[in-house]
């Protein structure tokens, strides 16, 4: 058995009909992931025996009957994500020793169904950051070129599933913190509708932005995994009730007449040429599947990035406040009173990405700012949710790019803020409106490095975006494996 | 020149739910440090708040007992400082929009009644303590989360008696509506005073400073009372007064200024991302409206009303609700609002400050209280013996006239027994008999005391008068010393 070759639902089926130990999946990608480490670095924490451990009760609960949609799946979790006795880190010194007493709800949710929590994966300090190189435990690498970035801020979990590392993983999105390096890693990766996923034990950053939601090789995958997370949780507030969605079985890549807007403000300069021709190449290929393609106007978009960086900065102000030293983490040694301790934790804690907008985000909730910043941004906000409103109201989903370019050298953008926030620019303003989007490979630059490309759909309509992405999938014959498939 | 104090109160009321307000965790106070917690209380990295209803219910409850518009959306801030007691970094609190607003409560005082201002009342969490231990200090995150009613007054009040009148009516109204213990000591019911002073006449405001955290009444009107003093001494003396928060000394009688570095705040206030906006419907503000008790104000206008008390009366029966509803049961029972009100008054509520303790504490019970004064009625037992039973049915709980033969109270109205008492009495205090009947009337009163002396004061004072003053009538000066 081509153990790499199976996707999810195959490893769930060979476990239960016992063609498979969830052990043998478990030490093979165990085996992988550990020789591999050192070249990718896209895992904090590899705990062996846990892991292993995983796999024997599951096989366990298999020889008593037990069914589950995961049952013996590897996903890989984002080190954001709480794992209860499995350290936590946010990729941050401050947390480098943290182990949840409490597992986050979708940690829950994988374990109900057999998934194995299968170690944590390298990110951007408190995913901020869209390269994975602000990591307190150092860059990933893109496993199509290893002298690039993988994107962020879920570079690890992109990795994971783009080098084979795992089966598939979970990531978060804040401002495309998902789709991005899912996009620059050739591989599949969909961020939710705020709300659809519980946050709770996902540590917050941007907490009226941040969606937790899966990367996987295949859209079958991806549907599968989210409508595993995608319960209502009385303990998120936000997180709203509906019915648990079937979207594995509801798959349909019949799209004839599904009509799909394509926004100018998305095709503008400074979007890498290749990128707009893998994306117009992937038009006619939804076109001849029967899609009706129209040209709309989102003219807020070029909004998003400012109106994002005052929003995001100043949840995580106040999110990043608690990591003092007082309770939990890092603290700071050799102090002589409180505020000595306070000052000396954060600053030593903390890497310079995240002081940088820890700074920002205090400055915009400042009063005398509040209304010139905050205020004024929760505004534009509701424009640019009121642009993607009235975009629905003429078609079914919108189709762009997930980056303006392929992933970029390690060290290219690390000097300059600006640049390497403007990696988001596609993706923030979803967002900032609250709804759903996934990315899909769709081709290769000339470089050969995986361009991804966005669909975009109304709130609580994850199945239209699967549908479509699958419909896609299935015209292209699937999506290709990277380089490390030789490993 | 004359001055006028300008004084606003900032009070918190912690409230009596079960649970906290954004975890499930116990708000029981004086458990092990510590115990109370779990992950969202901690302020551990990715927990969620959920809101406890319940505490929304309170907070409507309050608002309408102080005529407050309740807003039908409101809703939560943070409210950023740091602090080891806060282990989030921030306080969940109400600031833009809070549930209830405009509201005012009505104060008696020497010139009458008086409308206190009530601008908002909002919803927050508690902090934790710290325990400062030399080198060190320990954090006890217990009561962290424990949920707040936070109610601002207007500038109103003009002196430190209308300050305490208010306090004491918020308090009220807080424990007639079961939603706050009002406990001072305990810190569930705390006190932040605004005051400034100004010319009398003036309209503008004089710069004013915060007096924190105050724990009792007498405080708060010693501590008002000395910061008025010293505002208008430096007025007098030509110099301005700065705006800073002080605290109160209390064994000094002192305010002092807080190291102005801890009240630098920009607390940097913004919507709760993890909350939604509170909503609420006029179906349900109408069923809590239906589902609230009688308020203080509203008791005090029906039992003059219904009852014809005085005034006097009525303020002690009304002061706390278990004692209103206590007199009422009574009441309900013995048709006699007077005689009920006067025992209540002499008798039993002294009888239950002595013991520092309330009647629900007790074993009494109205069908007891009432029984005590059929048997008055039946000339069973006399005053003195009803002042001598409520001890022992306030412990024992048992009735009256079990208690009365056990405790051999049964009052003597048998007339031969008496009789003989009486014909004793005079027998021996010859001398004081003659004085009486050679007109010195006053004396009557002894025989009366001497025979209640002689019989344990369980002899019917009525029967025994009309005895005594037969038996005198008959008995002539010269008749005395052959008895
Ligand atoms: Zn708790």
């Amino acid at each position: 058995m081509n153990i790499k070759k199976l996707n999810t639902i195959e490893i769930k089926n060979s476990i239960e009909n016992r063609e498979i130990k969830a052990q043998e999946i478990a030490e093979y990608y165990l085996k992988r992931a550990i020789s591999l480490q050192e070249k990718t670095n896209a895992f904090i924490t590899l705990d062996e025996e846990n892991i292993l451990k995983q796999a024997k009760d599951i096989d366990n609960q298999v020889e008593k009957g037990f069914k589950g949609k995961l049952t013996g799946v590897p996903i890989a979790i984002k080190d954001n994500i709480c794992t209860k006795g499995l350290r936590t880190t946010c990729a941050s010194k401050i947390l480098s020793n943290f182990v949840p007493p409490y597992d986050a709800t979708v940690i829950e949710n994988l374990k109900k169904e057999g998934a194995i929590i299968f170690g944590k994966t390298n990110m951007d300090e408190f995913a901020m950051g869209s390269s994975n190189e602000t990591s307190y435990f150092g860059p990933v690498k893109n496993p199509w070129d290893m002298e690039r970035i993988p994107g962020g801020s879920s570079g690890g979990s992109a990795v994971a599933v783009s080098a084979i590392l795992a089966p598939a993983s979970l990531g978060s999105d804040t401002g495309g913190s998902i789709r991005q390096p899912a996009s620059l890693c050739g591989v599949v990766g969909m961020k939710p509708t705020y709300g659809r996923i519980s946050r709770y034990g996902l540590i917050a950053f941007g907490s009226s932005l941040d969606q937790i939601g899966p990367f996987a090789r295949s859209i079958e995958d991806c549907a599968l995994i989210l409508e595993v997370i995608s319960k209502y949780d009385p303990r998120d507030s936000t997180s709203i009730n509906l019915k648990t969605p079937e979207y594995l079985k509801n798959l349909n890549e019949d799209i004839r007449g599904l009509k799909i807007g394509v926004p100018k403000e998305y095709f503008i300069d400074g979007v890498e040429e290749d990128i707009i021709k893998g994306i117009n190449d992937a038009v006619e290929i939804l076109k001849k599947l029967g899609a009706e393609i129209r040209e709309i106007s989102l003219p807020h978009t070029k909004y998003g990035i400012a109106v994002y960086y005052l929003i995001a900065t100043a949840e995580a102000s106040s999110n990043l406040a608690r990591y003092d030293g007082v309770k939990y983490g890092f603290r700071a040694e050799n102090v002589k009173d409180l505020k000595e301790m306070y000052i000396k934790t954060k600053k030593e804690g903390f890497g310079e990405e995240v002081k940088r907008r820890i700074m920002l985000g205090t400055f915009s909730l400042a009063s005398g700012y509040y209304d010139a910043y905050y205020k004024k941004a929760s505004k534009v906000r509701t424009l640019i949710k009121n642009d993607f409103v009235n975009a629905f109201e003429k078609v079914d989903v919108i189709l762009c790019p997930t980056s303006p370019t392929t992933a970029f050298k390690i060290g290219e953008k690390t000097n300059d803020p600006i640049q390497m926030y403007l990696s988001d620019i596609f993706t923030i303003n979803v967002n900032l409106a609250g709804i759903p989007a996934i990315s899909v490979p769709c081709g290769f630059d000339k470089k050969g490095l995986p361009i991804g490309m966005q669909i975009i759909g109304n709130y609580f309509e994850e199945q239209v975006i699967l549908n479509a992405s699958y419909a896609y999938e299935k015209a292209v014959g699937g999506f290709k494996f990277s380089p490390f498939q030789e490993e | 020149m004359e001055f006028e104090a300008v004084i606003g109160l900032e009070v918190h009321a912690q409230l009596l739910t079960k649970s906290k307000i954004f975890c499930g965790c116990s708000t029981q106070f004086g458990s092990t440090p510590n115990s109370q917690t779990c992950p969202v209380c901690l302020g551990m990295p990715g927990v969620l708040p959920v809101l406890n209803r319940k505490v929304v219910d309170f907070a409507i409850m309050l608002g309408l007992a102080t005529n407050s518009t309740i807003n039908k959306n409101s809703y939560f801030a943070r409210k950023n400082y740091f602090y080891p007691d806060l282990p989030k970094g921030y306080q969940i609190s109400q600031y833009e929009l809070p549930i209830c607003s405009n509201g005012h409560l009505i104060i008696k005082t020497k010139d009458g009644e008086k409308k206190i201002g009530i601008t908002r009342i909002h919803m927050e969490e508690d902090a934790g303590k710290l325990i400062h231990e030399g080198t060190y200090s320990l954090v006890d995150l217990n009561r962290t989360g424990t949920p707040l009613l936070e109610i601002v007054s207007e500038p109103d009040m003009r002196s430190p008696e209308e300050a305490v009148a208010y306090l004491k009516e918020l308090r009220q109204i807080l424990l007639y509506l079961g939603i706050c213990d009002g406990n001072m000591e305990e810190g569930s019911f705390r006190c932040d005073a605004n005051v400034s002073v100004r010319k009398k006449g003036d309209n503008k405001l004089g710069i004013k400073t915060e007096l924190k955290n105050i724990n009792s009444f007498r405080f708060i009107q010693r501590a008002l009372e000395y910061e008025i003093e010293r505002q208008i001494d430096i007025i007098e003396s030509g110099n301005t007064i700065i705006q800073e928060t002080r605290l109160f000394d209390s064994s000094k009688g002192i305010t002092i200024p807080m190291r102005s570095k801890e009240e630098a705040h920009d607390y940097r206030y913004f919507p709760e991302p993890d909350l939604m906006p509170v909503f609420i419907d006029d179906a349900h503000i109408e069923n809590i409206k239906n589902f609230l008790p009688e308020l203080p104000y509203q008791k005090i206008l029906r039992f003059r009303e219904q009852y014809g008390l005085p005034e006097y009366d009525i303020d002690i029966l009304t002061n706390e609700k278990e004692v209103a509803d206590f007199y009422e049961k009574c009441l309900s029972l013995y048709n006699n609002p007077k005689a009920l009100s006067n025992f209540f008054m002499t008798e039993l509520l002294k009888e239950l400050n002595e013991r520092k303790c309330k009647i629900g504490d007790t074993k009494l019970n109205a069908e007891n209280i009432v029984e005590i004064f059929k048997l008055l009625d039946e000339q069973k037992l006399n005053y003195n013996g009803a002042k001598a039973l409520l001890p022992k049915i306030i412990d024992t709980g048992k009735s009256p006239s079990i208690l009365l033969e056990e405790m051999g109270l049964m009052q003597i109205s048998d007339t031969s027994t008496l009789e003989s008492v009486i014909i004793e009495v005079l027998k021996s205090n010859k001398k004081e008999l003659k004085e009486y009947l050679s007109g010195k009337d006053k004396l009557f009163a002894f025989f009366v005391g001497q025979v209640m002396k002689k019989t344990g004061g369980k002899a019917n004072p009525k029967i025994l008068q009309e005895l005594l003053k037969e038996k005198l009538a008959k008995i002539s000066i010269d008749d005395v010393d052959n008895l």
